[in-house]
């Protein structure tokens, strides 16, 4: 089974995969040893860097026991002018499944037709990321028990970031509302909004963060990029406009979540860090349980009801 | 009046919209190159429509496939098989589900401009009534008009 987008799975395909994530964070953590996927490998193809994700899915595979093939002199052969689908062929004949990583759209879902192992999209230009969706709504449900009826702001650059995108469509599936804060230049797309309403999603639209920090449950922050801008004078204006430390969490609600998903600039003070809001980090570490259980979907092997 | 003369053998398609049968040979990769006669009128007046755009193509008769390809740009054309002066079978045009090689994504940073990629090019027909087409592969909309600069 292929994950190219959130749209590959239904909502309770969706929740399975996570209840799933959920039964294998102790072996995610290293203190139960299940080697449920030994035998196989996993190829991590990234044509464009991203540690972060990379190091996810190969802790996520050795964990179960499995064997990875990184392919960073990928990067090589595209330079000599291999095409994808040629690259996939030899993949196709080294390993069982593959996370690609690519700057152009489309890449993920044309690996996937290019070979019969499944593929799974760990982000193709602006398009999807589906893995970082699924590891955030994991973190939600952690903290909150459910995502019905959430109160979300998600923060920053609503416009180009496509984390946001995938995740605000995800969030709106499973009856979340949702607050967007940004500043009008970084507007989350129109097309984007409208799809949310018509879904039946209630969203605000704001550009003020501390009015809305009170009725949150979940304050989901972005980095702005200095690249998106032309000039750096447009940057400066909105560069570190929503930043948050612990003087702004005097009146938030106790079990309110702050998500990020790293690397931060300075949108989160480390003064919070310490504080039972912080959600970051543990979201991170989500990514590796959630790549785990979806692995094992991918290979069609059964994660047991009771482990440890 | 009758523009052109009936043919023996071929095919003919009528009621192409007004301005459309450039396209329609574009379509059909008919370049000049093929050495069969081929009739092109432009906007004349129809009972049908206001005016419209006919082409007659002997010795060639078009398969569902290749008049299928048409469906983008001449979705309500009629098409009669022509077999020794008389219809021998009339034709619609279908819009499939899914346009494959007729035409390329036009998104600037798709893996399908790399014109090594040796997949077909796939675009999805999501709707016809308002026509909403996107790319298989990055799911960028695309509009009728770039999908006719970018025919294949
Ligand atoms: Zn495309």
């Amino acid at each position: 089974m292929d994950l190219i987008t959130m749209n590959n799975l239904t909502n309770e395909e969706s929740i399975s995969l996570l209840e799933d994530a959920k039964k294998l964070v102790p072996v995610a953590e290293g203190s139960v040893h299940l080697p449920l996927l030994q035998g196989k490998v996993l190829a991590n193809l990234f044509f464009e860097n991203s540690t972060r994700t990379r190091l996810s899915f190969e802790t996520a595979m050795k964990r179960l026991g499995g064997e990875v093939l990184n392919l960073s002199e990928v990067g090589s052969s595209v330079k000599k002018g291999e095409t994808l689908y040629d690259t996939m062929q030899m993949i196709d004949g080294y390993a069982d499944v593959a996370a690609i990583r690519h700057p152009k759209q489309g890449a993920a879902q044309y690996a996937a037709d290019a070979v019969n192992i499944p593929i799974l999209n760990a982000g193709d230009g602006a398009g999807n990321h589906p893995t970082q969706t699924l590891l955030d709504l994991f973190t939600i449900r952690q903290g909150q028990g459910k995502i019905e009826g959430l109160n979300v702001l998600l923060v920053g650059d609503l416009r180009y970031g496509r984390t946001v995108h995938s995740l605000s469509h995800a969030l709106g599936r499973f009856g979340a509302s949702l607050t967007l804060v940004s500043p009008n230049s970084l507007k989350m797309p129109e097309e984007i909004v409208s799809d949310l309403k018509s879904m039946g999603c209630d969203v605000q639209e704001s550009d003020n963060l501390s009015s809305s920090l009170e009725s949150s449950d979940v304050v989901y922050m972005t980095r702005i990029q200095r690249e998106r801008f032309p000039d750096e004078a447009e940057y400066e204006k909105v560069a570190g406009i929503y930043k948050l430390s612990k003087e702004n969490l005097s009146s938030v609600r106790s079990g309110m979540m702050i998500m990020h998903p790293l690397p931060r600039v300075n949108e989160i003070h480390s003064s919070i860090d310490s504080t039972q809001y912080a959600w970051y980090f543990k979201q991170a570490f989500n990514g590796v349980p959630t790549r785990m259980a979806l692995l094992c979907r991918s290979l069609g092997v059964d994660v047991p009801e009771v482990i440890g | 009046m009758r523009r052109v003369s009936a043919i023996c053998n071929g095919t003919v398609i009528d009621h192409i919209p007004a301005g459309n049968a450039l396209q329609v040979l574009r379509m059909l990769h008919i370049d000049g190159s093929q050495s069969n006669p081929i009739s092109l009128v432009m906007n004349v007046p129809s009972s049908k429509v206001v005016r419209k755009d006919v082409l007659k193509i002997e010795d060639r008769e078009l398969s569902q496939e290749e008049l299928d390809r048409l469906a983008l740009v001449a979705s309500s054309a009629s098409i009669a098989i022509i077999r020794n002066y008389g219809v021998a079978e009339k034709r619609q045009i279908e819009l499939g589900e899914e346009l494959v090689d007729i035409a390329k994504c036009s998104f600037f940073n798709c893996i399908t401009q790399n014109s090594s990629e040796p997949l077909p090019h796939r675009l999805k027909v999501l709707s016809t009534d308002p026509i909403e087409i996107r790319c298989a592969y990055c799911t960028r909309s695309q509009s009728l008009a770039q999908i006719i600069d970018s025919l294949i």
